[in-house]
């Protein structure tokens, strides 16, 4: 076989896996089986043919190929906005929504994968095209651990204390600690709530966290994945029973209730801890001076 | 830019025969049961949640 087919197939082959390897399709299932999974993995299949073939095009001298990656900029970006309408689309059917924070997330994942898969298969092909197809491999493996290494992001519970909040009702209104949360009218919504409704408390460790806890997005986002996790005792008409967080704003707590269908303490303390930290939300005022000497 | 209202009063219910209530549909009430029943049907029919003013008024919110 001659070298570059060489170079191209295990620049492709490399980076079609590390596709594969980034689809982490754990609890929330998506992208959906079977048809989103192939549509990335062929799009993933797409862009490690573009990392793939840039190497040997430099080495034959063909340097206007490279603005094929120009090209590939644009379509990945064909997959974000794809995504984002998808799940915008989406989120009117389900009992508690996303929110557009999180969905801009995953979008701009989505998208950012495929530039990593690239990255993948340039790597794997220009060590296959300088040395042979082994050190190929593990140049591939090795920008793959990189990759999924500097792409972890935070979870809620890296950046607060998550603990069981007290909840109770002042006449109407529904309290989780001192955090008011709603006013509720009827009796009977309050017994539910009393019976099987869950507080949970989020305790931002510093500043940073408390501004990525005050963002409405993030706020939505741990409402959604708790709900879908441990079930919500709601329906489209009970309004009412909507897992809402609300924030103190003297202390920057977070205080949450959820009516669980699943309502164990221990396992709703674990999923609001491994909700992700969403990058939109994500600051960091303690690395400004302003930001720092206002932290007392 | 898409506008949209996202938080409106549907509806007030009330066993106070109270003539302030202006702007929205107003149900009367016999009795405070019959309030809360009433506030319960119309929060279900309208997807919607009743609060309670505290006067002896309940108002049904879409969020």
């Amino acid at each position: 076989m001659s070298k570059e087919i060489l170079t191209i197939v295990t620049g492709v082959v490399l980076g079609t896996v590390s596709r594969f390897w980034m689809m982490r399709r754990d609890f929330r299932q998506y992208p959906s089986y079977p048809h989103a999974v192939v549509t990335h993995l062929a799009l993933g299949f797409v862009a490690a043919t573009l990392g793939a073939v840039a190497i040997p095009a430099l080495a034959a001298k063909e340097y206007t190929a490279v603005t094929f990656l120009a090209l590939a900029a644009t379509q990945f970006r064909e997959v974000r906005t794809m995504e984002r309408e998808m799940l915008a689309a989406l989120e009117q059917s389900a009992l508690v929504s996303r929110g557009p924070d999180f969905i801009e997330g995953i979008a701009r994942t989505f998208e950012a994968r495929n530039y990593l898969v690239v990255f993948v298969s340039l790597a794997a092909s220009l060590a296959t095209h300088l040395f042979s197809v082994i050190p190929g491999v593990i140049a591939g493996i090795v920008a793959m651990a990189l990759v999924r290494h500097f792409m972890q992001g935070k979870l809620i519970g890296d950046v607060a204390r998550v603990r069981p909040g007290r909840l109770h009702f002042e006449g109407a209104n529904l309290f989780v600690d001192d955090i008011h949360i709603m006013n509720l009218g009827l009796k009977e919504t309050h017994k539910v709530y009393e019976e099987y409704g869950r507080a949970v408390v989020i305790e931002p460790i510093d500043d940073n966290a408390r501004e990525i806890l005050a963002n409405v997005g993030q706020r939505q986002a741990i409402a959604h994945e708790v709900a879908s996790l441990l079930g919500v005792r709601r329906d489209v008409d009970t309004a009412e029973f909507t897992p809402l967080l609300r924030r103190n704003v003297k202390t920057g707590r977070v205080g949450m209730v959820i009516v669980p269908i699943e309502p164990d303490m221990e396992c709703l303390l674990e999923a609001v801890k491994n909700v992700p930290v969403l990058e939109s939300s994500f600051v960091k005022p303690l690395a400004s001076k302003a930001g720092y000497c206002a932290s007392d | 830019m898409e506008v949209s209202i996202t938080k409106a009063i549907l509806a007030a219910v009330t066993t106070t025969r109270d003539e302030r209530i202006t702007g929205v549909p107003v149900f009367y009430a016999e009795t405070e049961e019959e309030m809360v029943e009433m506030s319960v049907i119309l929060s279900r029919v309208m997807e919607a949640v009743a609060h309670d003013m505290g006067n002896g008024v309940y108002i049904i919110v879409k969020h």
